[in-house]
């Protein structure tokens, strides 16, 4: 099965709402490609510039409550347009977190100990990678030759998700459409 | 082993169960806006799904940027507009009939007890002060709901939140909610469904209790509930008459959706709300939070008194009482957003309008308008607004702007003293230079 991520960024704070990833300046657009040069615009993070930043990134690394806020799906639409599938943190909003399996993207939530050892180890670090192997259920981290494997266990309806590209495909297989006769 | 609320309409709306954990259920409504619709239009029309499972389920407006402001917003109210048409959506809100969804969709009686309801918004757990199950989704979500009429959930797991003492004058819900949320932490609630019971809930009326459910996402929530009771009926009464012989009656079938008294909580919390004061948000989350008195005489530029938090009649009442007959201070800009074209209305009739603009504010038509920073009262770099809204995110108003977090009074009285100030409602406030 799928692999995702790559070139890794890690993002330094709790609480990464989804303003800041995708502002609501920006939701005037309907199409997802044009959400691309915004990602992250309004995180204000020391030392942190989007556009220098997050040039070939393919996988986030982040803490606690990971797209938090507003139920915008442009936030995962922003990510994917730039290539990133990949979101590693300590805990994820509700709303976010199935936004990114609806779109068969992985948000992979790891314990805070494991997640702070990451960013003792790598963070800041020129070349770290983030690979996350579905089928085996691993996260490799790399730097040059150091590398951490972490293992992960994603549920069954997450794997299915991801396998089937998304919610709507999954559904749209498994689902009658439940029209009822009363109507309110 | 008894159930919880949510317990109860998950196994009332149960489809199918995928996985141990989770449960696909049938929604009694899909609502829908402006921004987070379209592009769920546009990818169904994309995959030749260009259908909906009901259009009398199927409840639409345009609230967030309206009337548009420039090509990209008019477009995004096309698709909405040229979609209900071609699907027969009838209760589709369009300028002059439209306003805030989450105030507009409850007025209109679109909520039920017992219901399970989806929207593309994340406060639609505004909803669930009527006993509903009505959780913010995105919109890959909302897709399958408009095709399919289902939605995918985990397991429901209930916290409770008891409120018990009384509240003191010049303390409303909002102080209540911003307490919660600054007490359990912006993941404090996070996967969890927030059951709000006690005497306080109990002695609020529906708008006070849609305040209460509405910051329950801020908490990270799924949605907020309160259990359906006589002020329940009395809300939706003239939609549901037809329904039952009387009033009683409907509060008696409304009883089958409270929690049994053996039902399991992941958490119970009790607060005790006598001794609460106005409170107000600092910073960029909404858990960061402190007795208005703290922050008292931080300058403001802009107050904002409107939003699906605090844009209803009694929020209006409150705010014109503080103001009537004063005038706001120069420096600030006051915006008054009514939230639907119903309050506009009776705020005009009992004269809350006139109040507003003899002190001084801008009164505009029902919309979110500044509440996220995308069409009027965007903040500049720097500036501070005082706001009834529910974010307080860096940029939520305009890149660089502060907003702090307050009720309706506590906004008022800001709005005249120019500066970040006590309600005169709350007792040993010093009064308003
Ligand atoms: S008023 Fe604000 S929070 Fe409420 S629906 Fe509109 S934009 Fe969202």
């Amino acid at each position: 099965m799928k692999t995702f991520g790559g070139a890794a960024r890690f993002l330094d704070r709790d609480d990464i709402n989804t303003d800041e990833i995708i502002p609501a300046r920006y939701l005037t657009e309907v199409e997802r490609e044009a959400l691309k040069p915004y990602l992250l615009e309004d995180l204000r993070l020391e030392g942190f510039d989007p556009r220098r930043d997050l040039a070939g990134c393919e996988a986030l690394i982040a803490r606690a409550n990971f797209g938090c806020g507003s139920s915008r799906e442009h936030a995962a639409w922003a990510l994917e347009a730039n290539g990133i599938r990949l979101v590693v943190a300590a805990g994820f909003a509700r709303i976010f977190r199935q936004n990114m399996f609806n779109c068969g993207l992985l948000a992979l939530e790891l314990p805070a100990e494991r997640i702070d050892a990451l960013f003792r180890r790598f963070a800041g670090q020129p070349g770290v990678s983030a690979v996350a192997d579905v089928a085996s259920g691993t996260l490799a981290v790399r730097c040059g030759g150091d590398t951490e494997r972490i293992p992960f266990a994603l549920g069954p309806f997450e794997r299915a998700l991801l396998e089937a590209g998304g919610w709507l495909e999954y559904a749209d297989r498994r689902y009658e459409s439940r029209r009822r006769k009363e109507s309110p | 082993m008894g159930k919880t609320i949510a317990e109860k309409i998950f196994d009332a709306h149960l489809v199918d169960r995928p996985a141990e954990d989770v449960w696909v259920l049938s929604l009694d409504a899909v609502f829908g806006h402006e921004i987070t619709t379209p592009p769920a239009i546009l990818e169904l029309a994309r995959r030749g799904k260009d259908r909906v499972f009901d259009p009398g389920r199927i409840k639409a407006v345009i609230d967030h940027v309206t009337p548009a402001k420039d090509g990209k917003t008019a477009l995004q109210g096309k698709i909405l507009r040229d979609w209900a048409r071609r699907h027969g959506i009838r209760d589709f809100f369009d300028v002059g009939r439209n306003g805030v969804c989450h105030v507009l969709f409850p007025e209109q009686g679109f909520v039920r007890p017992g219901y399970a309801v989806v929207m593309g918004d994340s406060h639609t757990c505004t909803n669930g002060a009527f006993g509903a199950f009505t959780p913010g989704v995105g919109t890959t979500d909302l897709a399958v709901a408009l095709l399919k009429g289902v939605c995918a959930f985990r397991t429901p797991r209930s916290m409770k939140i008891t409120l018990k003492g009384a509240l003191a004058p010049g303390v409303f819900a909002k102080d209540v909610i911003l307490a919660v949320v600054g007490r359990i932490g912006v993941d404090g609630a996070t996967d969890r469904i927030v059951e709000f019971d006690g005497p306080v809930v109990s002695a609020m009326d529906m708008e006070a209790r849609m305040t209460l459910c509405n910051m329950t996402v801020e908490a990270g929530a799924t949605c907020g509930i309160c259990r359906p009771d006589e002020k329940t009926v009395d809300f939706l009464w003239e939609f549901i008459r037809g329904d039952f012989p009387d009033r009683e009656a409907a509060a008696a079938a409304f009883r089958r959706w409270w929690p049994d008294p053996d039902a399991a909580y992941v958490e119970e919390i009790e607060i005790d709300v006598s001794g609460l004061e106005p409170l107000c948000t600092f910073g960029y989350k909404p858990d960061r939070v402190k007795p208005v008195r703290e922050l008292a005489g931080t300058p403001i530029d802009q107050v904002f008194i409107g939003s699906c938090t605090n844009g209803r009649l009694s929020d209006l009442r409150v705010a014109a009482g503080i103001v009537r007959g004063k005038t706001i201070h120069p420096r600030v800009r006051g915006i008054v957003c009514p939230a639907t074209p119903k309050i506009y209305a009776a705020a005009l009739r009992e004269g809350l309008i006139e109040d507003f603009l003899q002190a001084g504010f801008c009164v505009t038509n029902p919309t979110c308008g500044p509440c996220l920073g995308m069409s009027t009262g965007v903040l500049a770099e720097g500036e501070v607004c005082a706001s009834t809204s529910n974010r307080n995110f860096n940029g939520r108003m305009g890149k660089g702007g502060m907003v702090h977090l307050m009720s309706p009074a506590t906004a008022a009285a800001s709005a005249l003293a120019g500066a970040i100030d006590n309600s005169p409602l709350f007792p040993g406030t010093r009064s308003t230079p």
